[in-house]
């Protein structure tokens, strides 16, 4: 929040903004405590410090056994992506290409969050139905798809996990924004701004719109 | 009547020959026949015959002549409908409110459907008390009203290398503006005590893919809600009944729906919607991340494509909608001839803080073909720029927050297409 030294400001003037809210004289005595099982049960939440992280390991070729169990039908033996579907490895390099390919290996940032993820939404459609063991397994192998790690033999673990650190992890800023020319308090051009204005791109040779023959009232053609 | 009107409108769309015709018609309407519609009876039978009771519709629906005005998905955009966008009908829609059951709808594992009764929010981190609120509870605490845009990170994405889509619905729609009452985060956070260290929260969803994202502290004490009401009703299955977060201003994202847990802490969580999604990739490889403000952005609803002129030359009404993420819309100018003259449009109606405004310039069409555009300029100073302005610092990849001004090419019959201008 230091980065934003307006968001100091904002939050002052919130402060000014919520005076006029129902105010508080302290707490309402609303909820109830909750119970250490009943935080166990939903706080699964990881970061990328490892704080969150169940106790557990697993293997790449564990892993390679359940990955093509329980996702290789969508994401594809090797993590390519069938169909339309996710590509999870690959892409290395890529990301100044005009087409980038952006996976776990050539764009994620943080270990940690390959974990979560998997272990919150994944397998899609049977979301939290994969064991701790199972999920450090397919992060290994994921690991070992996306050349992170080379060896087959390797076991990932809540001990060794904080170690690993991902190739593209450097390659992300917070927002600089704006970084497009402003007019604070100076009017923008209203009259003979240009010489003219010529047509560079139309959506109509693209063709894509959804067609609406039947029941949107679109055309496209 | 439906299938009839339906299918003159898109008679009219298809061809200029309709267009000609219908002009014609009208031109040489001002002298003649009776209009049966005014003197047969027999061509107005809701005049001699009774209508609906009361107890036909006890929540009632449009018009059957409105049923085109529908949310619409284009299916290529993504690989499964239960992780996927629609889009608001903009181009039919007028003033400032979405209608709720015109919202865009944006699941990333289908629409969570939940009994008020089995609806709980934990409280738990760096907290005085790792806490449980049922709804009940959460519909005691002192309550508030605010009218806020609701915009997805991705609207306009699919526009950044050019013109792709063509109608306002998919270039714009992404989009829904409601009024919303709910519970000021604060208080929640407050009821459970905050603790020294506490500089983020973590909004989680009980959806089937967990939804998280990480917000400064700072944005949470501000102004945003947990919204139970939506429009006056409780909120829509699909936009997170019982219980969502309002971020106004934020990207859409962050709006985490059947919000089911808050956690704080002292560092962000990095979680995959604000790292592999939610980051926005520049031309040299690298990313901004926490991109979260929606900055000012304005479109004109009509005409576009899906709502070409159809009256003919003579007065015209040009109307559209215009936002920003960093306060009230101050200005909106509209040019007829691709930016090289600009007039100042109306704010039509109220002007709230991240809110929509709606915006309408009327002028007398001569019958030449327009390249129309508006351009907004937000009370923190910033004018909406051009997509030339936005591809020069951030390429063509960034997917995400495209704000730019948008052109439509008008041509003599009055139809609209989405094009870019030099």
């Amino acid at each position: 929040m230091s980065r934003f030294p307006e968001m100091r400001r904002l939050a002052l003037g919130a402060a000014a903004l919520l005076a006029a809210a129902p105010a508080l004289a302290g707490g309402l005595g609303l909820g109830r405590e909750a119970t250490h099982a009943e935080v166990a049960a939903w706080d699964i939440d990881i970061r990328p410090d490892g704080l969150g992280l169940p106790e557990g390991s697993g293997s790449v070729s564990d892993g390679e056994q359940v990955f093509s169990e329980q996702c290789a039908m969508c994401h594809g033996d090797f993590g390519e992506g069938v169909d339309r579907w996710p590509v999870l490895a690959g892409g290395q390099g890529t990301l100044t290409h005009d087409r980038p390919v952006k996976t776990i290996g050539s764009y994620w940032p943080y270990l940690s969050t390959v974990y979560d993820y998997i272990r919150r939404a994944m397998p899609f459609g049977y979301a939290q139905s994969l064991s701790n063991d199972d999920v450090y397994a397919i992060t290994a192998y994921l690991l070992y798809m996306n050349d992170v790690v080379t060896d087959d033999e390797f076991v990932l673990s809540n001990e060794n996990f904080a170690e690993v650190r991902m190739p593209n992890e450097a390659n992300f800023f917070d927002d600089p924004r704006p970084d497009t020319p402003i007019f604070v308090k100076a009017e923008p051009c209203m009259t003979d701004c240009k010489a003219e204005a010529v047509i560079t791109k139309r959506a109509v040779i693209l063709d894509v719109t959804p067609d609406g023959e039947d029941d949107s009232g679109i055309t496209v053609d | 009547m439906t299938d009839d009107a339906h299918t003159s409108r898109r008679a009219f769309l298809r061809g200029a020959g309709g267009v000609a015709l219908g002009s014609a018609a009208l031109a040489a309407g001002a002298a003649r026949a009776d209009d049966p519609l005014i003197t047969d009876l027999d061509a107005q039978p809701w005049t001699q015959f009774l209508g609906d009771p009361v107890d036909a519709m006890p929540y009632g629906m449009p018009s059957e002549h409105e049923a085109h005005v529908v949310r619409r998905t284009v299916s290529w955009l993504t690989a499964d409908a239960t992780s996927s966008i629609n889009f608001t009908p903009l181009h039919e829609l007028e003033g400032i409110i979405t209608p709720n059951g015109l919202c865009f709808e944006r699941h990333h594992g289908g629409a969570a459907h939940i009994a008020p009764g089995d609806w709980r929010l934990m409280v738990n981190g760096l907290v005085g008390r790792q806490s449980v609120f049922t709804l009940a509870d959460i519909m005691r605490f002192p309550r508030v009203t605010r009218t806020h845009f609701l915009e997805c990170a991705a609207n306009s994405g699919m526009e950044w290398r050019g013109a792709q889509l063509n109608g306002c619905q998919y270039t714009h729609g992404m989009i829904h503006n409601v009024m919303y009452t709910g519970v000021p985060l604060r208080l929640v956070l407050e009821e459970a005590g905050l603790k020294g260290a506490a500089a983020w929260v973590l909004a989680e969803g009980a959806d089937a893919a967990g939804m998280t994202r990480s917000i400064p502290l700072d944005k949470c004490l501000d102004d945003c809600l947990i919204a139970t009401h939506m429009n006056g009703e409780r909120l829509r299955p699909e936009q997170g009944y019982p219980a969502r977060l309002v971020v106004p201003g934020w990207e859409g994202n962050m709006w985490v729906k059947w919000l089911r847990r808050i956690e704080v802490g002292d560092h962000p969580w990095h979680h995959r919607e604000e790292t592999s999604k939610y980051t926005d990739l520049l031309a040299d490889g690298t990313a901004r991340r926490f991109t979260w403000e929606m900055d000012v952005k304005s479109v004109i609803t009509s005409p576009s494509p899906q709502a070409p002129i159809t009256h003919g030359r003579g007065p015209t009404v040009i109307s559209g909608v215009a936002w920003s993420g960093r306060g009230r819309v101050a200005e909106v100018h509209v040019t007829t001839d691709g930016g090289v003259n600009w007039t100042k449009a109306r704010i039509e109606g109220p002007s709230l803080d991240k809110s929509m405004h709606r915006f309408n310039h009327e002028f007398d069409w001569d019958g030449a073909p327009l390249l129309l555009q508006s351009r907004a300029i937000d009370t923190a100073g910033y004018v909406q720029p051009t997509k030339d302005a936005l591809r020069a610092v951030r390429g063509v990849n960034s997917i995400y927050h495209n704000n730019a001004i948008q052109t439509w090419a008008v041509d003599s019959d009055g139809r609209a297409e989405n094009v870019e201008i030099s």
